[in-house]
């Protein structure tokens, strides 16, 4: 293996993405990272590479990433490899960058990618950025979001236009904040990014089948491996799909003094709106009443449905963390100065237990 | 006063403490029910709130009144009635023993007070001897062994029902007139002779309940004498002394948790199309209400200070106490009427605090009496 | 059996937040607390301590100001707290910050048996990164998302958090574990543990007492160690006033659902 420096940032170059499987099953943060990937190679010129690690046969899951726009897949098959220790994951991935040294790692972040991540970058001397929401390698592109999705003047402000450092976009101090974190002098530029937040390209099949797929069979050192798995197990709950809704109605404080009858309220009011999901804001799940699989926000998770329904939240900004991106936001609350009102596009002021039965009896009404 | 980084800290644990345990459900049902609740006493307990102020040799934690007088706020701040909770055994449960126990009284019955494995109660007051505590009439006749015969009522005995130990104070000498000749015993509530009339239904401090103690020749023995005999009425003032203090506290957490009820509410309650802390006529009344918060509390600490530092503090306790519990009653009433209608109702919290600070200017003194012994002071 | 707990002081974002002019958060004016996860970790420490026997020893790296964060983790039963702080650790990313702790923890020693925990992440930064980058630093497994610890002599059966469902992993000591929520109700200080805090030992570990460890460089720490920097922060925009809606809730209702036609989203 030649000599691996990371601060000889010419050697490095495409942009890979870390693929992460469980139980042999591509994760679905897999083809939203692809076909992020498949853009930022474009502005940076470059080509998109999948490093997808698993047990024997999973080779057979690759070709269809590159139906999202992955030029190539790396496979490192191993049984080893089948279920994820961060220490084997950790020696595979490192040894193959160091090998390749490809410019820029993007990995989910999800549990696994977020114990994967920040291990890698320690060894491989390069920064991580954590949870990104928004890339740009091309400054024009990022230029262009700021000023959509930002107060910066860009008018007025002058960018090095020739940089080519990724650019990685994230939310700081419990969403208060956004800030861009760029890693000028190491390589790989590496970030998590966070799950449902970048979208899905549609499925090419042509490109699946052109996608080329190389096996590599890493060797692995049992000595090397401290952790023992014991067990993987699945909890049979009720998977909510926060993230994919159209609607979500999410209940809050307002909502403790009577939770089943809120519950119940909020999802027929999700079902009058054409069908959607509860969600909950973090009061609720700290007190135990809704599950935190439910919980929007920034320890939560983040959604953008086209309808997305307050009650009786005051929308604390860890909240319109996980929210405001919703195309139609309407917003309930006995009291008319909490902050949810900011955000929403239609505000009620009112006790959620009275204003929602007239809201499903007036939507139905009209529907 | 500023408070050193160790009060500070000791502050912020309270704060917690009671901000976090002290939950809405649990506080309803002891206004429900109006039973102690031995969980949240346990709690307590087990995070040494019960020993704050018993030396560390009889399993306290061997803080000083400021620390006590920060623990009583703290907790009255958002429950007046857990406040007594934390609140007797470093005051007129235990007081009576570090001042005038034995070392065998005191390594007998502070460390299981201290850690909340035992109460200890107070009883003093008669049916007819209140504010003049010298007109006790229950009797303690000694007999050739030395132990005591206890014949009596005492009344209004805060947390009663749940004592295993009872301070009592009875005549042993009816030869010497008013406050002489009375002495002080540690009660075994257990023993036969020993009755509990029904718990009283209070205006509020509901959840701590109160009876009657009813003695019918009781035999107590002779180690039950604490301190000197016919001495008794000398360490009863002196431990009220300290209990003002605490009860002054309770005065400054009761304005406090008003004042702060008030505070939010004016912002929020909108009337002709503004909030109502708009008008003067409401934020004058929460400067007003703030700021004697603010006095009532420096008179506390001040007082405590000088208990600290072992200095003469029977006048400042005294003030301090009168001035306090007459501020809780006079904040309250305002954070009452801020609130209008709503503060009429028990959902908001202030008509609970309004009822609670009614008893601080009448137990453990009344204001009256605590004007009596400033002005007593002041012109002898 | 030694354990380190690592423990970040931050700015409590859940209340008002203080912004400066430029958009950045005022940390001066906000107040600071213990971040909610390593308070877990601390209770970890605390109750493998009362099962075990161990020495609890609190690693935080900041400011002099975290002195009084480091008196309330003794105050809530740490035997001893070591502050890293100094001038040349200002400004790191996350790298550098697991550089200069794992050279903190070296420093001190970590032997066989011995734990390291952590909170998963900081509610100011939210990266989760520093926990197994001091892991990597120090070459110790590790286990992120801990939600049940279990110790039988030397190994660790460690239940992990997984987004649909958990695995339990074994790891033999020294390693270091992150702790969520899930793992356990953290104790409040106690009475006794607030007055005899201030006799607890109590060492800030500068610069000129780390300068000799092999993983303390100046090219490894503060800001010039640090391989990423921020680029820019901003705000995002503030989204137009929306409508409010009057009257009774019924006509708020009839209001709202004729806009919701008229938009065609019902």
């Amino acid at each position: 293996m030649a000599e691996y420096n990371s601060s000889l940032i010419e050697e490095f170059s495409d942009i890979w993405v870390f693929c992460e499987q469980r139980d042999g099953k591509l994760m679905p943060t897999d083809y939203e990272l692809i076909s992020e990937g498949r853009k930022l190679a474009d502005q940076r010129g470059s080509k998109l590479i999948g490093l997808l690690l698993g047990g024997e046969g999973i080779e057979n899951a690759a070709k269809e990433l590159g139906g999202y726009g992955a030029d190539k897949i790396i496979v490192c098959e191993d049984p080893a490899l089948a279920v994820y220790t961060n220490e084997a994951y950790t020696n595979v991935v490192c040894d193959i960058v160091m090998e390749r040294k490809p410019e820029v790692l993007l990995i989910g972040a999800s549990n696994i990618g977020r114990d994967l991540g920040p291990r890698c970058a320690a060894r491989l001397h390069t920064g991580l950025t954590a949870d990104c929401t928004h890339l740009d390698i091309d400054m024009n592109t990022y230029v262009d979001f700021l000023d959509k999705n930002s107060n910066v003047d860009v008018a007025n402000t002058d960018f090095q236009m020739e940089d080519v450092n990724m650019k990685m976009t994230r939310p700081a101090f419990g969403g208060h904040l956004m800030a861009t974190i760029i890693c000028p002098r190491f390589r790989p530029c590496m970030a998590t990014v966070r799950p449902g937040v970048l979208k899905k390209a549609d499925f090419d099949q042509a490109k699946a089948e052109a996608c080329e797929v190389e096996v590599v069979r890493p060797a692995i050192n049992a000595a090397d491996i401290h952790e023992k798995v014991l067990e993987v197990v699945k909890e049979a709950k009720e998977v909510v799909d926060l993230i994919g809704a159209d609607v979500v109605v999410s209940i809050g404080n307002g909502a403790s003094k009577d939770i089943e009858t809120a519950k119940k309220l909020a999802q027929e009011l999700a079902d009058a709106l054409g069908g959607g999901v509860v969600g909950s804001s973090r009061a609720l799940v700290d007190a135990g009443l809704m599950d935190a699989d439910r919980q929007v926000g920034q320890t939560g998770k983040t959604v953008h449905p086209k309808v997305y329904v307050a009650l009786g939240i005051s929308g604390a900004i860890q909240h319109k963390a996980g929210m405001d991106n919703s195309e139609l936001i309407i917003a309930v609350n006995k009291n008319e100065g909490e902050p949810i009102f900011e955000v929403a596009d239609y505000g009620l002021v009112g006790d959620l237990f009275k204003v929602v039965p007239e809201m499903i009896e007036a939507i139905k009404a009209v529907k | 006063m500023i408070l050193d980084q160790k009060h500070a800290r000791f502050q912020k644990l309270c704060r917690q403490f009671a901000e976090t345990e002290f939950t809405k459900e649990l506080l309803d049902k002891l206004e429900e029910t109006g039973d102690f609740d031995w969980d949240i006493f346990k709690k307590m307990a087990k995070y040494g709130f019960c020993g704050v102020k018993i030396p560390k040799e009889y399993g306290g934690a061997g803080g000083d009144y400021l620390s006590y007088a920060i623990l009583v706020e703290e907790f009255a701040r958002v429950s007046p009635v857990l406040s007594i909770y934390a609140n007797t055994s470093n005051s007129l449960g235990g007081g009576p023993l570090m001042l005038a126990g034995s070392e065998e009284q005191k390594q007998k019955y502070l460390p299981p007070v201290a850690k909340g494995e035992q109460i200890m109660s107070f009883a003093l007051t008669e049916p007819g001897a209140g504010s003049d505590a010298g007109g006790t009439t229950t009797r303690a006749v000694e007999q050739e062994d030395g132990s005591f015969i206890l014949n009596g009522r005492k009344t209004f005995i805060s947390g009663a029902p749940m004592s295993d130990y009872c301070i009592v104070f009875a005549k042993t000498d009816p030869s010497q007139k008013g406050s002489r000749g009375i002495s002080m015993f540690v009660l075994d509530m257990h023993l036969p002779g020993v009755s509990l009339g029904k718990p009283e239904h209070k205006m509020g401090i509901k959840g701590y309940p109160t009876c009657d103690v009813i003695m019918e020749d009781v035999h107590v023995p002779a180690d039950a004498l604490v301190g000197k005999k016919d001495k008794g009425f000398g360490y009863a003032m002196q431990t009220l002394d300290g209990g003002r203090l605490g009860m002054a506290a309770q005065g400054v957490g009761i304005a406090q948790g008003c004042l702060e009820e008030a505070v939010k509410y004016a912002k929020e309650r909108k009337q002709f199309g503004r909030p109502i802390a708009n008008f003067q006529a409401i934020s004058f009344m929460l400067a007003d209400m703030a700021t004697e918060t603010e006095a009532a509390r420096q008179l506390v600490y001040h007082a405590a200070e000088l208990k600290d530092a072992g200095k003469d503090a029977g006048m400042a306790c005294s003030m301090a106490k009168y001035f306090a519990a007459e501020a809780a009653n006079h904040v309250a009433y305002k954070a009452v009427q801020i609130h209008g209608g709503y503060g009429y109702i028990s959902e908001y919290k202030v008509e609970r605090f309004y009822r609670d600070a009614r008893i601080v200017p009448i137990y453990e003194g009344t204001s009256q009496v605590q004007q009596m012994v400033i002005s007593g002071m002041l012109l002898k | 059996m030694k354990i380190y707990v690592c423990v970040k002081q931050v700015p409590d974002t859940s209340g008002v937040v203080a912004v400066n002019p430029d958009g950045t958060m005022n940390r001066s004016k906000m107040p600071t607390i213990i971040n909610p996860d390593d308070l877990n970790a601390m209770e970890a420490a605390l109750q493998l301590k009362e099962s075990e026997g161990a020495t609890v020893v609190a690693v935080s790296m900041g400011p002099p100001q975290a002195m009084e964060m480091m008196r309330e983790l003794l105050a809530m039963g740490a035997d001893e707290a070591v502050l890293v702080s100094g001038r040349e650790f200002g400004g790191s990313d996350t790298f550098a910050t697991s550089q200069i702790i794992a050279g903190a923890i070296h420093h001190m020693g970590i032997g066989e048996g011995d734990l390291i925990l952590c909170g998963r992440q900081a509610i100011d930064g939210d990266t989760a990164q520093v926990g197994p980058q001091i892991a990597e630093k120090l070459h110790l497994p590790q286990v992120t998302y801990a939600t049940e610890i279990k110790k039988d002599g030397d190994t660790y059966t460690v239940r992990r958090a997984l987004e649909d469902g958990y695995m339990n992993i074994q790891v033999k000591s020294p390693c270091l574990i992150t702790c969520i929520k899930e793992l356990n109700e953290p104790r409040y200080m106690t009475v006794a543990g607030v007055f005899e805090a201030d006799d607890k030992p109590l060492t800030i570990l500068d610069y000129p007492a780390l300068k000799d460890e092999p993983l303390i460089e100046a090219d490894t720490i503060g800001l010039k160690g640090s391989p990423t920097n921020i680029f820019k922060s901003f705000n995002p925009p503030v989204k137009g006033q929306g409508e409010m809606l009057q009257g009774t809730e019924k006509e708020m209702a009839a209001a709202l659902a004729e806009k919701l036609s008229a938009k065609h989203v019902i």
